[in-house]
Formats: structure tokens, sequence, C-alpha cells
């Protein structure tokens, strides 16, 4: 098992359903035939979901990636998603990158939009099914961001030893970037803040450095300007010091067990909502304009920065 | 200046109620106040010391985790909620580890985390010094009147594992503007108390004092020698005052007795003493008056006179005759002859005044129960009669009635006049019975004189009164031997 060194949290496996006897001799037949039974019956019900794929429940999985506590639009959006699929739609909220992404490797969930440091953390693991258009364009930035109060600093240089506030650790924007830019002026971004805490979620990374428990924090560019029109107070607590180059827009993905058929039908779904009005007003809500689908060359800037920050 | 405690009791006792009545209610209205502060302030200490609780069961395995924003947000969540005006809620929360650093603030910008909180000013060192004085993981509250705050402090420790303390920070403003809105409404309810206890007690206080105090004028006045009856007040009630003033009513009436006693003795001396001394006279007048009289006579007799000498004579004579009757009146004796006072006597009164009465046009009118001769000298009696009645008819106006009333009654004759008229002067009143006094002008002024010499001699008892144009005598005589 893999630890990850900033959350000490373990990565869990994919299931081991069942340990088959292997030249075990001393195990009795009644066991034996107790474990055959029980993987019949795994093997029936996998079948069953197998066949119901197309009418079962779609379930996604939502991370604090969306800017706002939007749960209105996100329920009319759901809604909007059942009458376009004709099937039960769920989402399912996660306070973690991590939580969703176990979620997803798990199977417990059908697609997730997630972040896109965890896209290219656990590359290969998820599929990418489509990138949001963000001022009409797939990318975003990572602000860096100080209280209201000060009007000293101008880089991250100048925040050694304070307080630092980070999202989460598999954001980009919220806890990638600052360590790369960091690490790109030869600092050792695990000692160079006195202490480091995360919030979990953009919004709170604002809260924080707004309230002044942080010195400074780093949240996405579009969390940052969605909440400078719908809540200013919150935004204009914070002043933006420094933004990043672009990456690529969030992505929202899919596990890769999803059938073609299913996941085209997603795909679809999502790229014309753009052509709908109500879709639109969606979109408009969820300040974003629109999804494409999205390559994954797009996020090919974190991985480099992940080459030089090192897998933590 | 006079000491407040030799003024009138018409203000004393009011002053001294109101100033009671004042007293008690503000010694009320500040233990009501200082009950009602410790109860706002015992209620705020209560409720930050279970929201301490609460947070710091919360907060453990938080700050277990190291996990500051969370630890944040359950510490802000306890600032909001609730009206702005919430007394019990705390101005500051922060949590100390347990090397007293700032684990987290809910003002970081005032109480900067990471940082000594000793580094932030006298009242934390103040406060971590308190800490420091108990070892035993408990809530605790401390006041620092300086900084108008109270601190509840909590330990954050589960299973004697102990990660830091929770420190709550309530002002004392908010406490103090719910006390005075407490203060006000008891102010106001104290205010009314006065408004109706005040002009109960000014009212009460007056109705006691100014009949005492009226009481105590009549009183110095007696001491001053003006006896007067007080005036008519309606102090009814049948306390001690009451009492005190029929007291007093008894007092004045025995004092007025005294003074119309003594007043009679001294009129009674006076009149004795001058019908000592006109009697005295009278004897020595009369002797060489008989003399003169007789040689007068004698030198009468005698032929040879001349006309002009015999005039002369007589004229002496007729003068000497005039002093003879004066002195004889002067003189009151029994003399004559001695029989008992009868009805026919009332006759003869009537018809010895009938000219008298026709001459002031009078109505006179005599009532008597005589109806057989009473043990009385006739002389005496009939003098009396006449001579109150002729007085009575001559102050009586014209047209008037002249009442007069001789009624045996047990073992006495009483004797009554009375007619409408002038009243007598109350100069001459004192002097009614002496010689020479009245107004009139007919007459020698020895009428009344000669009366109350024979009521005296007879033992009897006079009296005059005269008023409102009424004037009235009363005589009493008591019955003697039959004669």
């Amino acid at each position: 098992m893999r630890n990850h060194p900033a959350t000490n949290r373990p990565i869990k496996p994919v299931f081991r359903l069942i340990a088959l006897p292997r030249g075990n001799h001393h195990v009795d037949l009644r066991t034996f035939f107790a474990r055959f039974i029980f993987i019949l019956a795994v093997l029936i019900t996998v079948s069953a979901t197998d066949a119901a794929e197309g009418v079962g429940t779609v379930r996604i999985g939502l991370t604090p990636t969306i800017p706002n506590d939007q749960y209105r639009v996100i329920e009319e959006w759901r809604l909007y998603m059942e009458r376009e699929l004709e099937r039960p739609v769920e989402f399912v909220w996660r306070n973690s990158y991590i939580e969703t992404m176990d979620l997803l490797r798990v199977n417990k969930l059908d697609y997730a939009w997630i972040c896109d440091y965890p896209f290219v953390y656990f590359k290969g693991q998820v599929k990418l099914l489509a990138v949001p258009l963000y001022q009409g364009r797939p990318y975003y930035q990572s602000y860096l961001i100080v209280p209201a109060t000060d009007d000293q600093t101008t880089s991250i240089d100048q925040l050694r030893g304070k307080m630092f506030a980070y999202a989460d650790p598999y954001s980009n924007t919220g806890y990638l970037t600052p360590r790369y830019l960091l690490a790109q002026s030869g600092e050792d971004p695990d000692h160079f803040f006195s202490k480091t805490f995360f919030t979990f979620s953009h919004r709170k990374v604002m809260e924080a450095v707004a309230l002044g428990a942080a010195q400074g924090g780093a949240v996405s560019s579009h969390v940052w300007d969605t909440l400078l029109k719908t809540t200013p107070e919150l935004a204009q607590g914070t002043r933006v010091v420094s933004k990043s180059p672009e990456y690529g827009f969030p992505p929202l993905v899919a596990r890769p067990s999803v059938s073609e058929t299913e996941f085209r039908t997603m795909q679809k779904l999502l790229l014309k909502m753009m052509a709908s009005e109500e879709g639109q007003s969606l979109l408009r809500r969820l300040n974003i304009d629109g999804f494409i689908a999205g390559e994954p060359s797009l996020y090919d800037r974190v991985d480099q920065m992940m080459q030089v920050v090192g897998k933590k | 200046m006079r000491s407040p405690f030799d003024l009138s009791f018409r203000l004393k006792i009011p002053l001294w109620g109101s100033l009671l009545i004042v007293v008690t209610t503000l010694a009320i209205s500040a233990s009501m106040m200082v009950q009602a502060y410790n109860d706002v302030r015992s209620d705020l200490v209560s409720s930050a010391s279970s929201l301490g609780g609460t947070l710091a069961r919360t907060l453990f395995p938080v700050m277990l985790r190291d996990d500051v924003w969370q630890a944040t947000e359950i510490i802000r969540a306890s600032l909001h909620g609730g009206l702005e005006s919430n007394v019990l809620r705390p101005e500051l929360v922060f949590v100390l580890d347990r090397e007293q650093k700032v684990f987290i603030s809910s003002q970081p910008q005032s109480i900067p985390l990471l940082a000594d909180i000793r580094q932030s000013g006298e009242e934390y060192r103040r406060l971590v010094n308190w800490l420091a004085t108990n070892s035993e993981p408990a809530v605790r509250s401390l006041e620092l009147a300086k900084f108008h705050r109270i601190y509840v402090t909590t330990p954050i420790v589960d299973t004697g594992a102990y990660l830091g303390t929770l420190v709550t920070v309530h002002s004392k403003d908010a406490l103090l503007s719910r006390f005075y809105s407490v203060a006000w409404r008891g102010m106001g309810i104290g205010l009314v108390v006065l408004a109706i206890l005040l002009p109960i007690n000014w009212f009460w206080g007056r109705r006691t004092a100014v009949p005492m105090v009226q009481l105590t004028n009549s009183i110095v006045d007696v001491t001053r020698g003006r006896v007067t009856p007080l005036p008519p007040q309606n102090y009814t009630h049948r306390d001690e005052l009451g009492d005190l003033f029929e007291a007093y009513e008894i007092m004045v009436e025995f004092l007025q007795d005294r003074a119309r006693l003594e007043q009679g003795m001294i009129r009674a001396e006076r009149l004795a003493a001058i019908g000592r001394l006109s009697a005295g006279i009278a004897h020595e007048i009369n002797n060489p008056l008989g003399g003169m009289l007789v040689a007068l006579n004698n030198f009468r007799r005698r032929n040879g006179q001349d006309e002009r000498a015999l005039a002369t004579v007589s004229m002496i004579e007729r003068g000497l005759h005039q002093i003879h009757e004066i002195v004889n009146a002067m003189l009151v004796e029994a003399k004559g002859k001695a029989r008992d006072f009868a009805p026919q006597d009332v006759e003869d009164i009537h018809q010895l005044l009938a000219s008298e009465t026709r001459k002031h046009q009078v109505t006179l009118q005599i009532d008597s129960n005589i109806e057989r001769p009473v043990p009385l000298r006739a002389t005496l009696v009939r003098q009396i009669l006449m001579n109150l009645t002729l007085n009575a008819i001559q102050a009586s106006d014209r047209s008037g009635e002249v009442r007069c009333t001789i009624h045996l009654a047990g073992d006495q004759l009483m004797l009554h006049t009375e007619n409408a008229g002038k009243a007598i002067p109350p100069e001459v009143v004192d002097h009614l019975f002496e010689p020479f006094i009245g107004n009139k002008e007919s007459g020698h002024g020895l009428g009344l004189w000669i009366v109350y010499q024979i009521v005296q001699q007879q033992n009897g008892r006079i009296h005059a009164e005269s008023s409102d144009g009424l004037t009235q005598f009363t005589v009493t005589l008591p019955l003697g031997d039959a004669a």
C-alpha cells in the first residue's frame, strides 16, 4: 500500500474479493464449498449489474471544484441529466479529491468532476470525459492570495515563515502550483512556511486568508472569480498577489469500465448543453461556458510540475 | 440656619417619611440591581462553560489531527447565529496548545496563530499566569475588570490526555448593556412606587401634623394667659391624638371655669368692700344729717323770720332730704313691717309700674306661679322686682315687650326679667352692681346696687346676661322661715 505523504492516508487497493485456496490441503471441504457458493453469488450479482447497465442509476462524484456551494443549481443539473438520459442520476459529494478518486477506482462512481492534478496523478486509472470551457477556453489559473489588509506582499517568496492555507493535497491550483513555485526558487516547500493546513475547499482557503488564519493561500481562478461575483465581500477580503500560467480546466472523468455507449451518451449530453437554452442557463449559473471533449495533453504542464515537485 | 431637627412637624413628618421611603426604595432597587447583575453574570458564565465544554469535546479529535481549518470553523460557528445583541455569545475564542501558543483563534489578526499568547498583551499574560495557578483541568472563569472582559477557560482533554485550553472571551459591555436595561426597568418601577407613596406620605404626614401644630399653638397660648378653645377641626379618630384633643378641651373648660370663678370672687369682694364703705359713710352722714334736719325744723317754727330766710331754709331742707334719701337708699336695710311675699304683691307691682309702661309704650308681662304667701320678706322681694323690671322697661326698645317671671320651685324663688334692646356695654358688665354705674339719664344709679345688696343679705344669687339685643337678669332666693 502506498501512503500519501501529505495526508498520511492509505490508498486503498481494489477489493480482493476472496483468497482462493492454493495448494492449502488443510482447508476443509465445507469451508471451500462455502467460499465457492460465495464466489458464485458474487459472479451472479456482477453479471446482473452488467445486464442492468444502461438502466441503473448514474452516479457522478462531485468535489469542492464546484466554486460556490451551489446545491440548487446542481440539483437542477441532476434533473436535467435524468430527463436527458432517461435514467436516475445521483450526485455523490465528497469533501476531498482522494475520496472521490477512491470511489471511482472501486467502481462506486461512474463519473466524477475532479481536479487536473488527480487526473494526472492517477493517469490511466480514469478516462477523460469532458473539459469545461471557462471564458470560452478550457483553461484556468492558480491565484496566490493574501489577506486584503496585507498590501506589501508581491510574491510567494515573501511569505517565508508564515501560515499558508492549501486547498487539497490533490489540488493543482490549491497545492501543487505554490509548491512548484517554491521548488523553482530552490526552496523546500515542506519547510518554507511555519505551518500549513488544508481546508479541502478553494472557498475555505479564501475564508482562511480573509480571516487572517493564514497569511497566504492558493486558489483556483475559477473559484475566486466566481465568488467575486456571487460573494464579493469574501473575495474582497483577499488580494491576488500573482497568477500562475494557464492549466487545463478541472475535467470530468469516467471510470475506465464504463461502456463505450454509455460514455458517448454522457459525453454527448455534456457537449450539447451549450446548444439548449436550459443547458445554457445551467452553465451560466455554474459559471462555465460549456464542455468540450478535450485532450489529455491539455494537462501536460501539470505532469511536468508533478515531476519537478515529486508525487507527494 | 435652623437645624432640620427643629423644623415644624408640618414639614418634619412628611420630610422624614419621604426620606425613609426614598432610602428604602433606593436600597431595594440597589439590592435588586446587584442581584440582576449577578444573575446576568452567572448566566453568562454557565452558558459559556457549557459552550466551552461542547466545543472542547468537538475540538479534541480535530486538534489531535492538527486540522487548523476545521478547528477554526468550529470555533467560528460558536460566534455566529442568534441575535446580534446576544449577551451570551463570546467576543473572541481561541485555543492555546500545551506551550500556551495560539493553535487557532477567531481573530487571527489580533491573536496571531502560533505566537505565544503572552506577547499579545498584558491581559493575556495575566490570563496565562492565572491558568498556571491551577493544575487540575477544569472549566474556570476569570474577570479582569481593567479590560472589561470575562474569560472562561475549558481544558481540551479526553481520557486524561490534555491537548490545550479553549478560551472564550466575553465582553462585559454586552453584559452591562443587558444589566442596564434591567436596571432602567427597575428604576422605572421604583419611580412609580415613589410617585404613589410620596403623595400618600405627604397627605398622611400633614394630616397628623397639622392638628398637632394647632394644639401646640393653643397650649402655648394658654401659657401666655390666652385660653382659647381649639378652632374646629375634623380630627375624629380615637387614637392618642384624639384623646389629646379631648383632654385639651376639658382643660380649657376647667381653666375658663376657674377664671370665671376668680373674676366673680373678685367682683363680690369688691362689692362687699364698697358695701361696707358706703354703709359706714351712710351711718356717719345720717347722724349729723338727722341733727341738721331737726335744727332746721326748729328754726322754721320760731316766729319772726323774714321770707327770704325761710325760703333759703326750705331750700337747704330739700337738699338735705335728698341727701337723706340717697344715703338711705345706699343703706339697704331690712326695715318696715315684716310680712311674707304674697300673690297680692305681684298685682301691686303691675299697678305701680303701669304708668311707667305707658310712658315707654312697652308691654309688661308678668308670669307668676305664686298662689300663697312665700316665706320671704315682701318689701325686699318687691324692691328687687321693682328695680329689675323698671330697669328692663327703661332699657327696652319702644313698643317692645318686657317679661317678668316669678317662679317658685322647691325651696327657692326665682325672679327673672328680660327685655329686648341695646346690650349692656362690656366695660359696664364687670361693674354692673356697683353704685352710680349705669348710663341712664334718670335715676340715681343705685337700683342694681340695692338689688345686689338685698340678694347678698338673703344669701341669694344674681346673674346678668346681655347679648344680641336681649338682656336678662336672674335672681334666685332661698326661702326663709315664715314671718
